[in-house]
């Protein structure tokens, strides 16, 4: 490809090159472990699914139950399969009569491999077919209905009802959105757990369960149809269930998941070796039902300066784009993060945005890139804040981004009001159809600003890169050489969920 | 629809400034001009209008005119208004508890500190609660401080923890026992359903139960935050919108003098 920034595409090879041992060397540890968040993962795609009469969703109580035992890290799969054989039980049943009391899995004979590997590749077999199911669904709608062009339009909906969020979303999808993101309600993330059913109380967003999934799929489907565009449905699969949400997601055709492997290591203090487990896993699920992960790189320019730390999202990109290949995700799926956060008070900002956005698109060309909207200096003055979101949707439409996760003039105020977004997409609509063309007709000169600072922000990112590579990225987490952010390799949350695998059916049945 | 566009009608109505009766102001005194914009649960068309204009009728303003409206989805239509409101407000008689202390820049409460205390606060910051953003607590706390103002971490006499966002209160607390600290900041920056306010006001709860409240000067922060608010909650000071490390570095340096005086 021909860059219009005059990239040195030799130094971009040698970036991946650094971030692929920086990746693999995660990978090796990785292989080695199991969480009880991956493991409860096991269970639903096992079938588990429901709670006990506690509100306890089944996949805990199975988990817990073997946690207690101290066997969990001979995996879920184990003792259920084994459990299957014993009892002609199904693991739904299996997983309610644990609740109750009445079977312990723990005590069962050891029934033969051949027969658990049968019972098991029965259930398993079923779950996979249905996440196959929505894969077609998917591409059957894109096929008849079609879809929006790039950027497509990415709105929030965050009401903490599901059902006001269908309302919110329909009209979205009316005016134009493309892909509807069910903002979670705050705090979800550190949850050891996925709440049941339909929910209507949130604080800043909604619960993700995965019947809110199911009913804003149902909506997204329909109006879809109305409005002869297919509607992608967004959510988030980061935190201590990163796994479970995928696997919730892929049985009910989620489309889009926040999906980034250090972003709750650094900015929801878990631990990272859980995290890096835990998003392994869910990235081969969401390979798997052809989801696009969205990582989370505009976080880091939410407290650094966005001049200043460019380079940090390219080196995070990059590691984000190893990490993934390793757990078969392909780069279509990867929708990597950067984001529109200079000071509105920097001279030439848009060209230094422009310069990054664009250098972006060329190291990532198959990428469909997330691009994220001010927010930083968003102020409250919704007129000017209507600007800023200009300029962005200006350099998302000029340098063909992937996805444009629109900003919305009350940012810093609300949750977005119905005419918020109505007031986002007229604006994102008006520049994508006015300026349509204009990354094929402007070049940029040689040796000036937009030139000099992708040059720039490559080679800073190469010598983080390279530090990294030198200490480990658990090492380099720990001495904040990432985003100033230190985190120790056994603090944070979830860490004495980590488990070392024993004796495990593979967990690589995607594969 | 812009009926009121070049307007020729003249303008009868007093137009000295008066401070016990202030309205609005447009582009002449006493207009009383205000610009609106809501969306209402029905269809559009001329009865959507009427509903417009009733509603900004009974919210005070003569001469009420809706510009543009648009129906967002069916059976939602949304409006950009302007009236002339009939309220004043006496801007004379107004009161407003305000954090009352001099903002000293950085080198100034450094200098302040090492002469009058004249040893360094142990301040810790952290945004508690469910509420996961960090970007408040960060543009005190954090050395590069935010919009020019550089943030605790880099004042030589100010010891500064920020111990991030999502902290429980009671991790908080132990926190502020094992540090002494001197001053305990709290940032909120997620204030839907008023999910701040209960957090706010449990920290206060927690503090008194441990009999610490009074031993620590304790503030707040946060685009919905205002000093007033804060003293009702029981906190020493809040800071709002536009208040930066300079105003918390202060108001704490003095606030700690004022108290050890005695």
């Amino acid at each position: 490809m021909q860059s219009k920034l005059g990239l040195d595409f030799t130094r971009v090879e040698y970036a991946r090159r650094i971030s692929k041992g920086i990746a693999d060397e995660v990978q090796q540890y990785v292989g080695h472990y199991t969480t009880i968040a991956v493991e409860r993962t096991l269970c639903r795609l096992m079938g588990i699914d429901g709670t006990d009469t506690n509100q306890v969703p089944l996949p805990n109580v199975i988990t817990d139950d073997l946690k207690i035992k101290g066997v969990l890290s001979h995996g879920a799969l184990f003792y259920i399969s084994n459990a299957m054989v014993n009892t002609s039980l199904n693991p739904q049943e299996i997983a309610e009569r644990v609740a109750l009391g009445t079977l312990d899995i723990t005590r069962l004979p050891v029934a033969n491999e051949s027969e658990r590997k049968r019972a098991i590749a029965s259930v398993i077999d079923a779950s996979m077919n249905k996440i196959k199911a929505n894969r077609v669904r998917r591409d059957n709608y894109i096929k008849t209905l079609g879809e929006g062009p790039k950027p497509y339009l990415y709105v929030i909906v965050a009401t903490g009802n599901i059902y006001e969020d269908v309302i919110q979303a329909e009209a979205a999808a009316r005016q134009g959105a493309d892909v509807i993101a069910v903002i979670r309600t705050t705090g979800q993330s550190l949850l050891d757990y996925v709440p049941y059913g339909a929910t209507t109380e949130g604080f800043g967003g909604t619960f993700a369960t995965q019947e809110n999934f199911r009913i804003m799929r149902s909506a997204l489907d329909k109006v879809g149809e109305e409005v002869g565009r297919y509607i992608r449905l967004c959510n988030y699969c980061s935190g201590l269930c990163m796994p479970e949400i995928a696997v919730m997601g892929a049985f009910e055709g989620l489309d889009v998941m926040l999906n980034d492997a250090l972003y709750g290591i650094l900015f929801r203090d878990i631990n990272m070796q859980r995290t890096l487990v835990d998003q392994y896993f869910s990235r081969v699920i969401n390979g798997y039902a052809g989801v696009i992960i969205n990582t989370g790189e505009d976080n880091y320019l939410t407290t650094a300066d966005a001049y200043e730390e460019a380079h940090t999202v390219l080196a995070s990109d990059l590691i984000n784009e190893q990490l993934a290949l390793l757990a078969g995700l392909p780069e279509e799926q990867m929708g990597l993060g950067h984001a529109f956060e200079m000071n509105p008070e920097l001279e030439n900002g848009f060209l230094y945005e422009l310069a990054q956005a664009q250098m972006t698109r060329e190291i990532f060309p198959k990428a469909p890139l997330k691009y994220m909207p001010p927010t930083k200096f968003m102020t409250g003055n919704i007129f000017r804040g209507h600007i800023q979101d200009a300029l962005f949707n200006m350099i998302g439409i000029w340098t063909n981004q992937g996805i444009q996760l629109l900003g919305m003039p009350t940012e810093a105020i609300h949750t977005p009001f119905m005419s918020d977004r109505y007031l986002s997409i007229e604006n994102a609509k008006y520049i994508f159809g006015n300026l349509k063309n204009i990354g094929d007709e402007v070049e940029y000169k040689e040796g000036g600003i937009i030139r000099t600072r992708a040059k720039e922000v490559l080679e800073g990112a190469i010598s983080l890169l390279e530090r990294i590579e030198k200490e480990g990225l658990f090492t380099a987490l720990e001495k904040g050489i990432f985003a100033d952010v230190k985190r120790p390799r056994n603090g944070g949350k979830g860490l004495e969920e980590l488990l070392k695998k024993e004796q495990i059916i593979s967990t690589h049945l995607l594969i | 629809m812009s009926g009121g566009l070049y307007s020729m009608q003249s303008k009868d109505f007093d137009k000295t400034l008066d401070f016990s009766k202030v309205k609005p102001y447009g582009d002449t005194m006493n207009d009383g001009k205000v610009q609106l914009s809501f969306t209402l649960p029905v269809p559009t068309g001329a009865e959507a209008i009427e509903a417009a204009k009733q509603l900004l009728k009974q919210m005070g303003f003569e001469n009420p005119q809706v510009v543009f409206y648009k129906e967002l989805t069916p059976g939602y239509t949304f409006f950009n208004c302007y009236g002339s409101t009939m309220h004043t407000v006496d801007y004379s008689t107004i009161y407003v508890p305000k954090v009352e202390s001099d903002v000293m820049d950085m080198h100034e409460t450094d200098q302040y500190i090492k002469d009058n205390i004249g040893r360094p606060l142990v301040i810790i910051g952290a945004s508690t609660g469910t509420d996961a953003h960090t970007v408040g607590i960060d543009a005190i706390m954090n050395m590069k401080g935010y919009a020019g103002h550089y943030g605790l971490e880099r004042y030589e006499m100010i010891d500064a923890y920020n111990l991030g966002s999502q902290v429980p209160n009671e991790e908080f607390i132990a926190k502020a026992i094992e540090l002494k600290a001197d001053a305990l900041l709290v940032s909120q920056t997620v204030t839907q359903k008023d999910v701040h306010i209960k957090n706010l006001v449990e920290l206060v709860e927690l503090l008194e139960a441990e009999g610490l409240r009074k031993k620590v000067i304790l503030a707040c922060g946060g685009p919905r935050i205002s000093h007033e608010l804060a003293q009702e909650l029981g906190y020493d000071a809040g800071f709002g919108m536009n208040t930066y490390a300079d105003d918390v570095a202060s108001y704490i340096a003095q606030e700690f003098v004022r108290r050890n005086k005695v």
